[in-house]
C-alpha cells in the first residue's frame, strides 16, 4: 500500500518535472549571436524581432523561433539595423513581404474595423440590453405598486357584497 | 415576452456554429500573398545550369511564365516534381525555377536525375529572391503575367485545382 502511494508520489513529481521542462524549451529555442554597435540597438532588435510574427510557424514570434525562415528574418532586422533604418521602414519591409500577417498588432484598415471595434460594440450591445431590461422590471415594479391594494368604490362595494353573501350562506 | 425572441440564442448558436463549421475547411497555414498584383520583385542572380550566365527579370518579361519555387533539401519538392514534369509536358506555359538557398552540384544532380522542367533556373543560394517574394514554405509556385506582375500564387505542392486556376488566369486552354 505504501509503496503504491510512493510510485504515485514519484509519478506525479515526474509529471510535474515534465511540465516544467516543456514550459522551458521556447525560452531556449533560438539561440543566435549578433553584436550592436549599442544597447539602444540591441534593445530596437529585441522589440523588433518579438513584435513580428514568424510566417512558418504561425504561433511563435521570430524571436522565439527556430524555422529557417525565421533565422533569415532575424538576419535581415539585424542588417537592416546595421544600416541605421528606422523600425517602420523594417516593419513596411516585412508586410511588402509577408502581409499584414506578419504584424502581432493588426494595423487599422476596412478588414481590420471588426477586429478593433467588435469587442467595444459588443460591450455597448451588452450595456443597451442590461440597461433595457432593468428599466422594464423596474417599471413593471412601479407598475404593480401604483395599480395601489386599495379598493376605488365600486370595488369596495363588491367585496361588502360577497362577504355579505359568503356571510349569509355560512350562518 | 414575445415568444420569438426565445428563439434568439438558437439564432445566434446556428450563426456561431456555421462559422465554426466554415472554420474548418480553412487552411490555417495559407496566408493572403502581399505580391498579387504588385510587380514581381527585380533580381540579379546566376543561372543555375550555368554559373557564367546572369539572369535577370528581362529573361522572362513578354509573356505569361509560371515560376516556382524549390530545393533539393524540402521534401514536398520531390513529391510534387512528377508533376511539375506533366505540366512541362503539356508545353501551355513556361515553368521557370528558383532554386532557393540550395547548394549547386546538389541542385544540378537534382535535375539530371528527376529530370528538368523548367526552362532555366535561377540560383538562389542566399534566398534573397526568395525573401523578397516572401517565400515561406517551398514549394511555392507564381504565375506572372507578360507585364511581370505577379498574379497568383500558390504555397506547398501544386495541385490541379492551382494549375486550372493558372491557365485560366493567363489565358491559356
Amino acid at each position: 500500500m505504501l509503496t503504491k502511494t510512493r510510485l504515485l508520489l514519484l509519478a506525479y513529481c515526474l509529471k510535474f518535472a515534465l511540465v516544467i521542462g516543456l514550459l522551458w524549451i521556447p525560452a531556449f529555442a533560438a539561440i543566435d549571436v549578433y553584436q550592436f554597435n549599442n544597447d539602444a540597438e540591441r534593445d530596437r532588435f529585441h522589440t523588433l524581432t518579438t513584435e513580428l510574427r514568424c510566417p512558418k510557424c504561425q504561433n511563435q514570434n521570430i524571436a522565439d523561433s527556430n524555422a529557417p525562415i525565421a533565422q533569415d528574418l532575424r538576419a535581415k532586422i539585424h542588417t537592416m539595423i546595421g544600416e541605421q533604418r528606422s523600425d517602420q521602414e523594417i516593419v513596411d519591409y516585412m508586410i511588402a513581404r509577408y502581409g499584414d500577417f506578419v504584424l502581432y498588432q493588426p494595423r487599422m484598415n476596412s478588414t481590420t474595423y471588426i477586429l478593433w471595434f467588435g469587442p467595444i460594440l459588443l460591450l455597448l450591445l451588452g450595456i443597451a440590453i442590461v440597461i433595457f431590461i432593468s428599466r422594464r422590471n423596474s417599471a413593471k415594479i412601479s407598475l404593480t405598486e401604483t395599480s395601489s391594494p386599495e379598493l376605488d368604490t365600486l370595488e369596495q362595494k363588491k367585496l361588502a357584497a360577497l362577504l355579505n353573501d359568503t356571510g349569509k350562506k355560512s350562518s | 415576452m414575445p415568444r420569438a425572441l426565445l428563439f434568439i440564442p438558437l439564432a445566434l448558436f446556428v450563426i456561431l456554429g456555421g462559422f465554426l463549421w466554415k472554420g474548418l475547411s480553412l487552411d490555417p497555414s495559407a496566408l493572403p500573398s502581399a505580391l498579387i498584383n504588385q510587380p514581381f520583385p527585380s533580381f540579379k542572380l546566376t543561372s543555375l545550369e550555368n554559373p557564367e550566365r546572369t539572369l535577370t527579370n528581362a529573361d522572362f518579361a513578354g509573356k505569361p511564365v509560371v515560376i516556382n519555387v524549390w530545393a533539393t533539401w524540402c521534401p514536398s519538392c520531390r513529391e510534387e516534381h512528377p508533376a511539375l514534369l506533366a505540366i512541362a509536358k503539356q508545353n501551355k506555359l513556361a515553368l521557370i525555377g528558383i532554386n532557393y538557398k540550395d547548394e549547386r552540384p546538389a541542385a544540378q544532380q537534382w535535375l539530371s536525375q528527376l529530370g528538368n522542367p523548367y526552362l532555366f533556373n535561377i540560383f538562389d543560394d542566399q534566398g534573397t529572391l526568395g525573401l523578397d517574394l516572401g517565400v515561406y514554405g517551398a514549394p511555392e509556385t507564381y504565375l506572372v503575367d507578360a507585364k511581370g506582375i505577379v498574379v497568383y500564387r500558390h504555397v506547398g505542392e501544386i495541385t490541379e485545382e492551382a494549375w486550372k486556376e493558372m491557365l485560366h488566369l493567363a489565358n491559356v486552354q
